[in-house]
C-alpha cells in the first residue's frame, strides 16, 4: 500500500546538517552498494526475540550498522528477502523441534561466519529444563492435544548440531558486545570479549560484596562478565545470564551457598535457569542434586 | 509464494510473516472468489513456561517469565508480581505502584516506537524497511530512533536493563531510582510528548483503507487512569465487567490444530485486546492533550479500524511520555523499594497492559511457596481469532486484488496487531491457497 505524501512528513532530501554529522556520509564517503557490503542475516529458532531485538536497540548505530553491512535476512525487521549466501549469520534461539535440526545445517552451509547470539542458542535457554524433566507432561501441562505439536525431548545449543564460529552470552546480549562482534567479524580480527568472572566487573565498579553483606546467594564468582556486574549494583545476587566463565569453580560456590544456609532444591534452582544448560551449571546443579538424594537414602537407613 | 493450481485455482504461500515478533505465517484458502478458510499458523515452537515453573518459587516468575517475551518482559513481570501479592495478600506502597507505573511507561514508549516506526509505518509508506524508509524519511526515522532509546534509557534506569530488567521481585524493586537520576531523563521526555504529539498528526495523515468489525472488546480498567500496570476490572463492550480475580471464570483456553499458541473465548465468544480496545474502554482516563489529539486525527472516542491501530498506538506513545514525566515530577527519594512478602498457600490472578493488549497470569501456590500450577494468558493468543476474523474479511473484500497485492494487505492486516508470536506459544506461517480442492500445495515450514 503506498500512501499519498502524507502531511508533516519531511521532504525525503531535507536532512539537517547536525544529522549528517551522525551519519557516516559526514566526511563525503559514499554508502557502498548493497551487493558490495557483506550480507548479514539474523535467525531465529526457540527463543523470546530479545537478543535480535538488542540489535534494533542499538538506536545511535543502527543506521550505521545498516550502512556497514547488507541486511539481507531479518524477518523482525523487513520484508526483503535476499538469497545467501551470507557473510555473517546471527542466530538466536535453541534446538527443540526436528525441524530446527534441519533448519540450522542448511544456514550453517550457506553462512561464512556463524555467531551464536545470547543464553538460547549458546547453552540452550531456560527452556534447557526440559532436559530434566519429562516432556510428555510438560506437554500435557500446557496443551489440550499434545499430539498436534511437533517438538524434541531437548533444547540443546547451536553448538551441539553444527561448528559455530563464535558464542556471543548473554540472556540477553549486552548490545555493545553485540556491536564489537559485528565490528571484529566485518574485519576479520577476533572479538574483545572478557571471560573473567561478574566478579571482576563487580570490584571494578566499586560495589559492596551481596553475598557477603547481605546473604544473598550471587553467581557472581562463576558467571562470566559481560553486563557490568548488573544485578549486584542493584543490590541483588547475580544470577547467571552471562553463563559459566572460563574454569568456574562451582564446587567452592556451592560450599558457600551450603553455608549460607540454602537448602539443596534452592541451589539446584539456583544453577537451574537461563544457563542450565551450560556444561558447568549443568553439573554443579547435577552434583548438588545427587548429593542430596543420597543423604537422603543414608537417612531412611538399609532397605 | 504463489502456487497455481491445476484447476485454476491459487496458492498463495507466506511462510515467514516479517515485521512481526516471532515466527509464522497465514493459510489463506479462495474458492471461485469466495474466501473459504483462514488460519493464522503460530509455528514457533513451545517452551513449556507454565511446565516448568510447577515446583519453582513464587519468588521467581518474574526473572523467568520475563524471557517469554524480550519486547514486553515487564509485562510479565507485572502480571506476575501482582499475582504473588494478590495469594500472599500483601498490599505494597502506593510509591511501589507508581514506580512499577514508571517502569511500563517505558516498556510502552520502547515497543509501541517500534511498531509505530520500524514495524508498521513502512506498510503504509511503501517500504519493506525501517532501513529503506531511513533515506527518504530520515527526520522521521531520526525521530523513530529518539523516542525509541527514551523508552529504553528509562528501562535501564527503573528496571536495570531495558530487556528483561533485573531490578523488580515479587514485593516491589532491589533499588528505587533517585530523583537525581529521573531528572536526567526528564528533558528526553518531555520532548517525547511533544515529538509524540506530533507523531499523531503524521501518522493521522497515512491512507487508511476502510475496513470495520464490530469486535467485543476487552480492557482492564482503572478508576484513576488509563491502564497499564495493573487495573481493578475488567471491561468489555458488551457491558460485561467484574473484578480481576474472576478473570478465569470468562476466559477459556482451548488448543487448535494449526496454531502451537492456545486460542481464547471471552464468555464463549471472539474477542479484541490491544490498544484498540483499550482506547474505546478508557478514552475518558487519557490526558486532555491526547483526547485533543485524538479528536484532531478525526479518530472518535471509539475505533473500529485495525488499520488506525497505528494512530491509537501513537496517542498511547504520547500518553506514556506525559505519565513518565507526571510520575518523574512528582517522586521524592527515602522510600523504601520494596515490602516483605511471606508466602500463602492459595490461588491468585494478575493482570496487565502489555502494548499489545491484556496479559494474565495464574498461578497457586503452598504453604511453602512452591508453585503447584501457573497459567499465562499473553495478548496475541488471545487475539488469535480476532485476527483470522480480520483476514477473513480482508481477504474477501480484497479478493480480486493480484497475488502479491492481497498477500501484502492480508500481512498487514495481521501486523495491524502487532503480534507476538513469541510471547503465544510461549509461535506464526502465512499462507493464502485459491483453489478448488481445499489442499494447500505446500505444507509450509513448521506447519
Amino acid at each position: 500500500m503506498t500512501a499519498t505524501a502524507p502531511h508533516g512528513l519531511a521532504e525525503p532530501h531535507g536532512v539537517t546538517e547536525e544529522q549528517a554529522q551522525t551519519h557516516s556520509h559526514a566526511h563525503g564517503e559514499e554508502v557502498p552498494p548493497a551487493s558490495a557490503r557483506p550480507k548479514l542475516a539474523v535467525w531465529k529458532f526457540a527463543s523470546c526475540d530479545g537478543c535480535q531485538l538488542s540489535l534494533l536497540n542499538c538506536e545511535d548505530e543502527l543506521l550505521s550498522i545498516a550502512e556497514a553491512v547488507h541486511i539481507a535476512y531479518f524477518p523482525e525487521a523487513t520484508r526483503a528477502v535476499v538469497e545467501g549466501p551470507y557473510a555473517l549469520s546471527l542466530v538466536e534461539g535453541s534446538i527443540t523441534t526436528p525441524d530446527d535440526v534441519r533448519r540450522i545445517h542448511e544456514i550453517r552451509a550457506q553462512s561464512g561466519v556463524l555467531v551464536t547470539i545470547g543464553a538460547c542458542a549458546t547453552a540452550g535457554g531456560i527452556q534447557a529444563l526440559r532436559n530434566w524433566a519429562d516432556v510428555d507432561e510438560y506437554r500435557s501441562v500446557v496443551y489440550a492435544h499434545p499430539e498436534y505439536l511437533r517438538t524434541l525431548d531437548t533444547s540443546t545449543p547451536i553448538a551441539s548440531h553444527v561448528d559455530v564460529d563464535y558464542e556471543l552470552r548473554g540472556c540477553p546480549v549486552d548490545k555493545k558486545q553485540l556491536i564489537e562482534v559485528l565490528a571484529a567479524f566485518l574485519n576479520g580480527r577476533k572479538p574483545r570479549i572478557p571471560t573473567y568472572s561478574v566478579c571482576v566487573e563487580c570490584k571494578l565498579k566499586g560495589n559492596v560484596c551481596v553475598p557477603v553483606a547481605t546473604g544473598q546467594p550471587c553467581l557472581g564468582p562463576v558467571t562470566q562478565a559481560g553486563c557490568g556486574a548488573l544485578c549486584p549494583s542493584y543490590g541483588r545476587g547475580c544470577y547467571g545470564c552471562f553463563g559459566p566463565q572460563d574454569s568456574a569453580n562451582t564446587e567452592s560456590l556451592t560450599r558457600q551457598l551450603v553455608e549460607l544456609g540454602m537448602p539443596a532444591d534452592d541451589i539446584v534452582r539456583v544453577y537451574r535457569t537461563f544457563n542450565a544448560g551450560a556444561p558447568a551449571f549443568a553439573a554443579a546443579s547435577d552434583a548438588v542434586a545427587a548429593d542430596a538424594r543420597d543423604r537422603a537414602a543414608q537417612e531412611r537407613g538399609p532397605e | 509464494m504463489t502456487h497455481q493450481l491445476k484447476d485454476g485455482g491459487q496458492v498463495l504461500n507466506v511462510g515467514m510473516l516479517a515485521r512481526v515478533e516471532g515466527e509464522g505465517g497465514m493459510h489463506i484458502e479462495i474458492k471461485d472468489r469466495q474466501v473459504v478458510d483462514v488460519k493464522l499458523n503460530i509455528f514457533e515452537p513451545p517452551r513449556f513456561y507454565e511446565g516448568f515453573l510447577r515446583g519453582r518459587k513464587y519468588t521467581e516468575p518474574p526473572d523467568i517469565t520475563a524471557r517469554i517475551c524480550g519486547i514486553c518482559p515487564v509485562a510479565y513481570q507485572s502480571a506476575s508480581t501482582e499475582a504473588m501479592e494478590t495469594i500472599c495478600r500483601i498490599e505494597t506502597t502506593p510509591e511501589i505502584q507508581l514506580m512499577r507505573r514508571l517502569l511500563y511507561c517505558g516498556e510502552w514508549i520502547e515497543s509501541h516506537a517500534l511498531h509505530i516506526f520500524m514495524l508498521h509505518a513502512p506498510d503504509f509508506l511503501g517500504y519493506e524497511s525501517v532501513l529503506e524508509m531511513a533515506k527518504d524519511y530520515p527526520d522521521v526515522v531520526q525521530m523513530a530512533l529518539r523516542l525509541k532509546k527514551a523508552g529504553n534509557d528509562l528501562m535501564e534506569l527503573v528496571g536495570g536493563r531495558a530487556i528483561h530488567p533485573v531490578n523488580v521481585k515479587v514485593g516491589g524493586f532491589y533499588r528505587m531510582p533517585t530523583v537525581a537520576e529521573l531528572e536526567a531523563l526528564r528533558p528526553d521526555l518531555a520532548r517525547g510528548v511533544e515529538d509524540s504529539l506530533a507523531a499523531v498528526e503524521l501518522v493521522a495523515g497515512f491512507d487508511f483503507p476502510d475496513m470495520e468489525q464490530d469486535y467485543t472488546y476487552v480492557s482492564l480498567r482503572h478508576p484513576d487512569w488509563y491502564p497499564l500496570e495493573r487495573g481493578t476490572e475488567i471491561v468489555a463492550t458488551s457491558g460485561v465487567r467484574f473484578p480481576v480475580a474472576e478473570i478465569p471464570q470468562h476466559i477459556e483456553e482451548f488448543h487448535v490444530e494449526h496454531s502451537n499458541a492456545l486460542h481464547a473465548r471471552f464468555d464463549g465468544a471472539t474477542y479484541f485486546v490491544g490498544p484498540l480496545a483499550r482506547y474505546s474502554l478508557n478514552f475518558d482516563q487519557l490526558t486532555p492533550r491526547c483526547q485533543e489529539a485524538a479528536v484532531k486525527a478525526e479518530l472518535g472516542e471509539t475505533c473500529r479500524n485495525p488499520f488506525k491501530s497505528i494512530i491509537v498506538r501513537t496517542i498511547e506513545l504520547a500518553y506514556a511520555f506525559e505519565e513518565a514525566v507526571r510520575i518523574i515530577d512528582q517522586w521524592r527519594d527515602g522510600h523504601p523499594p520494596s515490602v516483605p512478602v511471606a508466602p500463602r498457600a492459595g490461588e491468585g490472578v494478575g493482570a496487565s497492559e502489555a502494548p499489545r493488549g491484556t496479559i494474565w497470569h495464574r498461578y497457586r501456590i503452598d504453604d511453602d511457596g512452591v508453585i503447584q500450577d501457573a497459567q499465562i494468558v499473553p495478548p496475541t493468543s488471545q487475539n488469535q481469532a480476532s485476527i483470522e476474523a480480520d483476514l477473513r474479511l480482508a481477504a474477501q473484500q480484497w479478493v480480486d486484488l493480484d497475488d502479491h497485492s492481497l498477500t501484502h494487505r492480508c500481512e498487514e492486516a495481521i501486523r495491524n496487531y502487532d503480534p507476538c508470536i513469541s510471547c503465544a506459544t510461549h509461535f506464526l506461517d502465512l499462507r493464502v491457497v485459491r483453489d478448488g480442492a481445499g489442499k494447500p500445495a505446500d505444507a509450509g515450514a513448521g506447519s
